[in-house]
């Protein structure tokens, strides 16, 4: 890896860092996915056994993903035909199918773009990242796990239903929201509303910390 | 799948998807989802492709299949 090549880190709120990819499905351009939402995750390496349960665990919520207008995207450095022999194998051996589709960043230029290589963990293999992009293209969460620990497949299905409800309804989500409980009401931000907050029929423990049933 | 081949020919997937595209006036990707139900980013790559190889044109969103497209058709 150049060492000196720019290494960036996106930014809650700001735009995902463009890129053009050659996938295990044909080439994809991040603009392909405005007006969906996106899942751009890596994995540090194909044939690999954290990263196999990871996948097929991926594989598993991709439809709950499709029902929630998201699309799912896989990267490693590994090559293309390293990708397809190990989709292959994960099917063959395992009987579950990857459906989507997995960048090979050979040149690693989407994985520094991404903040993807931590060099205390890899010098080579991107460790295990999530980034959550919104359909107007803005990154709107991310996750950094270590090349040791499989990610949970739950918080993720959890944060897009999070955000979701956020954008669809302006309201926050309280510690282990989960779809059907009680929403954050946003908090004043006068003091006259303040003082109006406890009477318009929340559940409230005082007035900044308000919650409603959607 | 792509719809054009590493040596420059159109695919299955190519050629169905120009077949389509003919058989319509001007059509955006989003109409071409609605109707199919394929991913949306699946087909703008597909549109982009076939644009670069000059068999769609592309005029404020919407897509038409162009005479070199009709004649890939033909082959």
């Amino acid at each position: 890896m150049d060492e000196t090549a720019k290494v960036t880190l996106p930014r809650l709120g700001g735009k995902a860092p463009d890129f053009e990819a050659v996938t295990t499905q044909g080439t994809f351009k991040l603009e392909d996915f405005k007006g969906t939402w996106l899942i751009l995750f890596s994995h540090p390496a194909d044939f690999t056994p954290v990263c196999t349960t990871e996948f097929i665990a991926f594989a598993e919520i991709y439809e709950e993903l499709k029902k929630r207008n998201v699309a799912l995207l896989g990267l490693s450095v590994d090559s293309v035909p390293s990708h397809i022999a190990w989709v292959r194998n994960v099917e063959e051996k395992m009987g579950v199918e990857i459906p989507f589709p997995v960048i090979a960043d050979l040149n690693k230029e989407i994985a520094m773009r991404y903040g993807m290589i931590h060099p205390d963990q890899s010098k080579t293999e991107t460790v295990r990242c999530v980034f959550i992009i919104d359909p107007e293209g803005i990154v709107r969460a991310m996750l950094y796990y270590p090349l040791t620990t499989g990610r949970n497949m739950s918080e993720i299905l959890r944060v897009i239903d999070a955000l979701q409800t956020t954008d669809k309804n302006k309201v926050a989500t309280p510690a282990n929201w989960k779809p059907g409980d009680p929403v954050i009401v946003p908090p004043p931000t006068t003091q006259e509303a303040a003082k109006e907050r406890l009477e318009q029929g929340y559940e409230c423990k005082d007035w900044y910390l308000c919650k409603k049933k959607l | 799948m792509p719809c054009i081949s590493a040596d420059g020919k159109l695919t299955s997937d190519g050629r169905m998807r120009l077949e389509r595209l003919k058989a319509v006036k001007a059509v955006s990707a989003e109409e071409i989802v609605s109707v199919t139900g394929e991913p949306l980013f699946k087909v703008r790559r597909s549109l982009r492709e076939l644009k670069t190889a000059g068999y769609v044109e592309e005029s404020e969103g919407k897509y038409t299949v162009t005479e070199q497209g009709l004649k890939a058709l033909n082959e």
